[in-house]
This record gives C-alpha cells, structure tokens and sequence, in this order.
C-alpha cells in the first residue's frame, strides 16, 4: 500500500474535508480545510492508518495572503513505511489550532516552537509555553513582517535584546557562473 | 681547575633573599596561575577543550586548573555565541567571581556576535562583560587561545594590584 493509497482512503473517510491527493517529487501531500477538525484527522491517520510517528510539524507565514498562516504535518509510518503530509490554513484573525499532542506526544514541542516562532495557539495544548525566547518576549520572530535584525525589548532580570547590526543587508549568494564578486555581492537590495 | 662564575644574581652572594616590589610580586603569583571558568556556550569549547588536553597543555601556562565554579575562578573563557537567554545568565556567574577577575572573549561569536546577525544573538560579550582579550577566528585554534593566555598575563603583569576592581 503505497503513500497515494492511504491518503485515498483518508479522503474517503473525510470527504470534502480533504482535497488532494497531490503528489510532487513523490511525495504525497492533502490539504485539510477546516483547521478545527485536523486533529480528528490525525487521529485517523494514526489509529486506522499507521501514521504512528509525527516527523515534523511546522508553521508557513504567507504574509500578504489570505489566510496567513499555514501548519504543515509530516507523518510516517513505521509499519509501512509511507510518508503523508497534511497542510491546513490558519487564519491571522483565529490564529488557533487544536493541538495534537493528544494523539502523538512527540508533538508538544513542536508545537510550542510553532507557538513561539509564529504566535499561533494550540487548544488542548498541556504546556504551551515558549521553547526557544523567554517568557514575556513580546515578539513572534519567525513572522515574516519581523525584522530580521530584531527589535529592541527589554525585560529587568530576565532578558534584553537589541537590533543587530546588518551593514546594509543580510549576506547572500546568487547561483550561475559569474565572477565571485557579482555571486557574493554583500548585500542584496529588496528593489531587484 | 677552572670553575665558572656566575655573573648577574646568585643566591650565594644574595644571602637567599630576592628584592622586589609587592604589586610585581603579586602580579607574578596572579598571572602564573589564572584559573579560567570555561564558559562553554558553542563550538570553541571544544578548542577550548583541545587547549586543555595534552597535545596543546594549557598547563603549561599555569592555567589548567578549570573551575566550573565561578567562586573558585579568576579568568571568565567565553567561548562560544552568546545568545540574549543566556546572556543575563552570563553576567550573574561573572559577578558571582571574587576580584580580582578578567575575561577572554573567545572566537567571533563571543567578541562581536559573528556570523549570527539575528534577534536571538547578543552582538558581542563586552556589551555585558569589560572584555580583556579578544581572540579572532570561528572558532580560534588551540594556538590562538595559548597566545590570548599570554597576552592576558602581560596585561596581569601590569596591573595595579592596590586597585579593588579591574571592571573600569
């Protein structure tokens, strides 16, 4: 039974809540739409399915687009082998999902990089702090409308932090064949 | 027979007793044994280690006494990327060593925030820390840290001792 066919019978399961399959580079992905009920589908997919081990489970900001945020589940199976991936949309305004710790453990810290990183809640979540800042850190870094030298905050006792000096951008490369001079350049304008 | 004299100082002659002034003293017995408090956040811990070990021997240099105790230390070694969660943790053991005390900052990262221009990174110790010694390098040789250790004890050698605080 190959990756196509257990998300064929997903789909089956949960009719127009799923779309897809698409498969790109061999890699089987569905899109859930409505966030509410993509923990009942995890569920499914690990109880019925063999989903048994969560890879990954990481948040996509679409800034600009409507919905903003995107939460990205990467699931595999042990018994068979196959790899499933499920994306669902998180709107700016709800900013919520329910959380499916519940159905694999590996997934609480995930979750609280997601919440940490891009600000989105998990109901049901058992300890939803931030992993990586400290708490109180007023800002969601990951965000794509943060800056990437940061931004100033200061909390007595417990952390501070400055912007970081970028001399004019962050270093980048660009592919091709030029000279090191023009594939190095220090710093890449937003303009080009 | 012929017998050969000594020219210069000779304890003989001396009567075993040596002159000399109490802060030269003093700066003798402090910057022969410094003993570091490896702050070991990144990568150069791991040089720092080498350093260490014997093939490099920071014994040698009278500083192979590390001392996970910020009490017991005079010598602050950051080695390693001082991210902003760390960095108050950082100060608290700094202050936490008894005078007098000094600090190598050491590799890129600890000296000017290296390569990680980000909002999680301090951009540099001596925000934080009066820094001593910096070491360039990401992360610096064993070599590099032994010439910072000397470097360090020429400065040691140069101070006043009477002074209660080295952190102006």
């Amino acid at each position: 039974m190959t990756a196509a066919d257990k998300a064929n019978a997903l789909r089956e399961k949960f009719g127009d809540l799923l779309s897809g399959p698409v498969e790109f580079r061999g890699e089987v992905a569905l899109t859930v739409a409505d966030v509410n009920r993509v923990a009942e589908v995890c569920e499914y997919a690990k109880k019925e399915l063999g989903f048994d081990y969560l890879v990954d489970l990481s948040g996509v900001d679409n800034y600009g687009d409507d919905p903003r945020f995107e939460l990205v589940y990467e699931l595999y199976g042990y018994g068979h082998g196959c790899h499933l991936r499920l994306k669902v949309a998180v709107s700016e305004e709800a900013c919520e999902a329910p959380s499916v710790s519940g159905v694999w453990r590996a997934a609480d810290w995930h979750e609280r990089e997601v919440y940490d990183m891009m600000g989105i809640r998990f109901a049901g979540h058992p300890d939803l702090r931030r992993i990586l800042m400290w708490e109180g850190y007023p800002h969601y870094p990951l965000r794509k409308d943060f800056p990437l030298a940061g931004k100033p905050t200061e909390m007595p006792d417990v952390a501070f932090t400055n912007p970081a000096p970028l001399e004019g951008g962050p270093f980048v490369t660009n592919p091709g064949a030029c000279s090191s001079d023009k594939r190095e350049p220090r710093a890449k304008s937003f303009e080009s | 027979m012929q017998t050969t004299q000594e020219i210069g100082y000779n304890t003989k002659v001396e009567g075993d007793v040596t002159v000399t002034r109490v802060d030269a003293a003093l700066n003798w017995f402090r910057k022969n044994s410094l003993w570091p408090m490896p702050m070991g956040l990144a990568c150069c811990a791991i040089e720092l280690m080498a350093a260490g070990a014997s093939r490099f021997d920071i014994s040698r240099f009278g500083s192979e006494v590390m001392r996970f105790s910020p009490r017991q230390s005079d010598l602050m070694i950051v080695a390693g990327t001082v991210t902003y969660k760390m960095a108050l943790a950082v100060k608290r053991i700094y202050d936490q060593m008894p005078d007098p005390k000094w600090v190598i900052a050491m590799g890129a990262c600890a000296s000017t925030g290296g390569m990680y221009r980000s909002y999680a990174v301090l951009q540099g110790v001596d925000n934080i820390l009066p820094v001593d010694v910096y070491i360039a390098g990401c992360p610096p040789r064993p070599e590099a840290l032994l010439d910072a250790l000397i470097k360090m004890q020429g400065k040691v050698a140069k101070e006043d001792v009477f002074s209660t605080s080295n952190a102006d």
